[in-house]
């Protein structure tokens, strides 16, 4: 049982902790006034050392790496909040053409993705459908060979500047995935409120492509593959909190009050305490996981361990949050100062992918199948 | 990464689990299991069985009945331990006074010592609290005065544990009370428990028991032998016994245990159908999942074998999460949790008779071995900088 990182992982870690360090907050919010809400030329720079095809295998283009390699990557992302949108495109809308994909559509898809050539979107999230991805507000037809979709996505994140849109659909099989030339499209783009970008994407007899085999129920490789990026989400959260907890006691030890630097109110202090147990804790079922998803990618177990990352991460990225901007006091409601974008991207987080209850209602359901829960197999 | 244990730690834990559920005898680990208190003679038989196969003091120096093992194999041996209902190997004498003796004693004083608190053929009780000083330990006004070779010692100690079976006291006492800190004028003690002029009191707890006791010391004459180390250098002492006190103080897997069979009370009762029921244990669960991973994750890296700046999370974690288990016990009780007075002749169940003492009872986990709020400071301190 180890719980470290290798050498080689701890040097991925340094390159691209060396490559994001230009965002301080001021480099960032003049990225997300402007869209795509990210800097493409950083976008460049991720292609370029090989991060964007991180997951994917070498024959589809990618650098064949796993998961402990892609939670590197997010959570540095989360400790800069840096706006690239590593997590949607690469490990969720990509992961998904490398699971359900046809050997063509991989070769032809993730090839440009890993480049940087193409930026992919996944489109699941309706309206009225929470996180439920089988809700089937929007329905495919066949017809012979053809597919078409009708109905409506919000919100796409990145929508409006995807190169290529992954949509579900409701299927006779059930939910099926399908591939969509985002111009032939209604698009109505958007700031999101962690300065992101998102879509209003609305579908009519829109002419589609099935992701992989056509009429094949995709309902478990996309439990598969949300696990996997609830666990890449919650690593960029886990880097999101602990640098908003050492922005908070950084303050404490310099904000001077009464004469005296906030660090000698206990009444602060203990809360700086609680934040701490609260990341910890994080950051050990985080990274279980992810150990997990590595050893079983594609498992019921890793989608159960996704769920308990997920809820934990729900609750501590609450808490560390709403501390880290309390603790600062008035400054840190200011879009000036970075830790309100820490707490605004946590929030995002907590709400893609389904929030802390939602992670409950699923676990619930299997709760009574066991005496107790084990770490190790 | 790796989340695997290796062939030999998967053997290992086997060999504990085979270990704890067949050489202990079942009655003992009924007793555990269902909550009720186990008694002197239980924790005594258990100590000695554990004693006689070289598990009762895993962390003493080998040549004292230490094992040499990883800081994993100890975490498993603890676990497994729990899991099993085992009573733990008592820990005045296994996690406190034994190796403040292993490590400051002198060769006397260990050979006097060593096995005979190694199989609790010496109960052993901590005289540390005082009074006027609880978190402010070294606060403490138990003086001993030398005269001639021995000490003459006058004072009170407070909530003693288990004073009441104790044949020793380790006690902190202050030797120099005009060092210039109070913490450079502490020696660290021992002598029996039926000196002339040791008094002990029972003091009743809110769930009706009694394991908390006073003791009142006048003109105590102990041996100077019987001090620990060197004069003065108590204080030392007691911080390595409170270190380690901190490690073994959360209780992951007796809290799974215990949600375990809290899961088995609401189903037989019904109760794991209320959503709002079964989202409370989800969340515990996970907690608790989280938890047991820090520990691990401490353990993983505590090769020095110094305590891991985290153990403070352990312990503050894992008494809450102890503490919220016992609590959701009550709930599940509803009214009958008021029956704790019943006996076997009601309707009211065990568990459920038991339900509220122990919750009340357990209010002592966030208070002993460091409150919480001394854990805080210790993280807010030592690990954040404030």
């Amino acid at each position: 049982m180890d719980f470290t990182l290798d050498e080689e992982q701890t040097a991925l870690r340094g390159a691209v902790r060396a490559l994001l360090k230009g965002y301080d907050a001021e480099q960032r919010r003049s990225v997300v006034a402007e869209d795509p809400g990210f800097d493409e030329g950083m976008w460049k720079k991720l292609a370029e050392m090989g991060l964007l095809g991180l997951p994917f295998s070498e024959e589809d283009g990618g650098m064949g790496a796993g998961p402990v390699e892609v939670s590197i990557v997010a959570e540095e992302i989360g400790r800069m909040v840096a706006p690239e949108p590593f997590v949607e495109a690469i490990v969720l809308a990509g992961g998904l053409v490398a699971a359900c994909g046809t050997a063509e559509q991989r070769a032809e898809i993730l090839g440009a993705v890993a480049s940087g050539a193409s930026l992919p979107a996944f489109a699941y999230a309706e309206p009225h459908a929470r996180w439920n991805v089988a809700a089937g507000g929007v329905t495919a037809s066949q017809d012979g060979d053809s597919w078409t979709l009708t109905g409506v996505k919000e919100p796409v994140l990145n929508g409006a500047r995807a190169d290529v849109l992954i949509v579900s659909a409701r299927t006779d099989a059930g939910i099926g995935l399908f591939v969509v030339d985002p111009s032939t499209v209604e698009r109505t783009g958007y700031d999101t409120i962690d300065g992101g970008r998102a879509a209003r994407i609305a579908f009519d007899k829109t002419a589609a492509a099935p992701l992989g085999e056509a009429g094949v129920d995709a309902t478990e490789a996309l439990a598969t593959v949300i696990a996997a990026a609830q666990i890449a989400y919650s690593h960029e959260a886990l880097g999101a909190m602990d640098v908003a907890l050492t922005m908070t006691t950084a303050y404490l030890t310099t904000r001077k009050q009464f004469g005296v630097t906030l660090n000698r109110f206990q009444a602060l202090t203990f809360r700086a305490a609680d934040m701490y147990t609260s990341l910890e804790l994080t950051r050990s079922i985080v990274t279980w996981a992810t150990m997990v998803l590595q050893d079983n990618p594609r498992s019921a177990d890793a989608v159960e361990a996704a769920a308990r990352a997920k809820l934990q991460v729900s609750k501590a990225g609450r808490h560390i949050g709403k501390e880290a901007i309390q603790l600062h006091g008035g400054i840190g409601m200011t879009d000036e100062y970075a830790v309100g974008h820490y707490t605004a991207r946590l929030t995002a987080i907590d709400h893609l992918l389904g929030d802390g209850r939602e992670q409950i209602a699923h676990l619930s359901k299997t709760l009574g199948d066991h005496d107790v829960v084990e770490p190790l197999p | 990464m790796k989340l695997h244990l290796t062939e030999e730690e998967s053997a290992f834990r086997e060999e504990m689990r085979t270990f704890f559920t067949t050489q202990i005898p079942q009655e003992i680990r009924d007793t555990v299991a269902a909550g009720r208190h186990v008694g002197k003679d239980g924790i005594v038989e258990t100590m000695r069985i554990m004693n006689k196969a070289g598990l009762a003091v895993p962390n003493w120096p080998v040549e004292w009945g230490g094992r040499d093992w990883t800081p994993l194999q100890r975490h498993i041996w603890h676990e497994e331990m729990q899991l099993a209902s085992v009573p733990i190997p008592l820990a005045f004498n296994a996690s406190m006074v034994g190796p403040v003796i292993a490590n400051f004693g002198s060769q006397e004083v260990k050979e006097k010592f060593l096995p005979p608190t190694a199989n609790l053929d010496i109960w052993w009780c901590q005289g540390f609290s005082e009074p006027d000083a609880g978190s402010d330990l070294a606060s403490l006004r138990t003086t001993a005065v030398r005269d001639g070779d021995d000490w003459i010692v006058n004072g009170q100690k407070t909530w003693t544990t288990l004073g009441q079976f104790a044949d020793w006291i380790f006690c902190l006492v202050r030797t120099d009370p005009e060092a210039e800190k109070k913490q450079a004028g502490i020696s660290f003690l021992l002598f029996p428990m039926d000196s002339p002029g040791v008094t002990l009191r029972p003091i009743k707890l809110i769930d009706g028991g009694y394991e908390v006791n006073e003791v009142f010391f006048e003109d105590v004459r102990v041996p100077g032998e019987n001090l620990v180390g060197e004069v003065n250098k108590g204080w030392n002492y007691a911080k390595f016994l409170l270190g380690n006190e901190r490690v073994g103080v959360a209780p992951v897997g007796s809290t799974k245990r215990n949600l375990a069979t809290a899961k088995d009370i609401a189903r037989s009762t019904g109760q794991l159908d209320d959503p709002l029921i079964a989202a409370h244990i989800v969340e515990l669960e996970n907690e608790l999942l989280a938890l047991e991973l820090t520990a691990l994750r401490v353990v993983a890296n505590s090769a020095d074998g110094k305590p891991h700046p985290a153990s403070s999370v352990l312990k503050l974690k894992g008494t809450e999460l102890q503490q919220a288990v016992s609590e959701l016990i009550v709930d599940l009780g509803g009214p009958l949790s008021l029956a704790s007075g019943a006996t076997d002749e009601s309707d009211v169940p065990e568990w459920a008779r038991l339900a509220t003492p122990t919750y009340l009872n357990l209010r002592k986990a966030s208070i002993y071995g460091g409150s919480n709020e001394i854990q805080r400071q210790i993280i807010a301190g030592t690990i954040l900088g404030l």
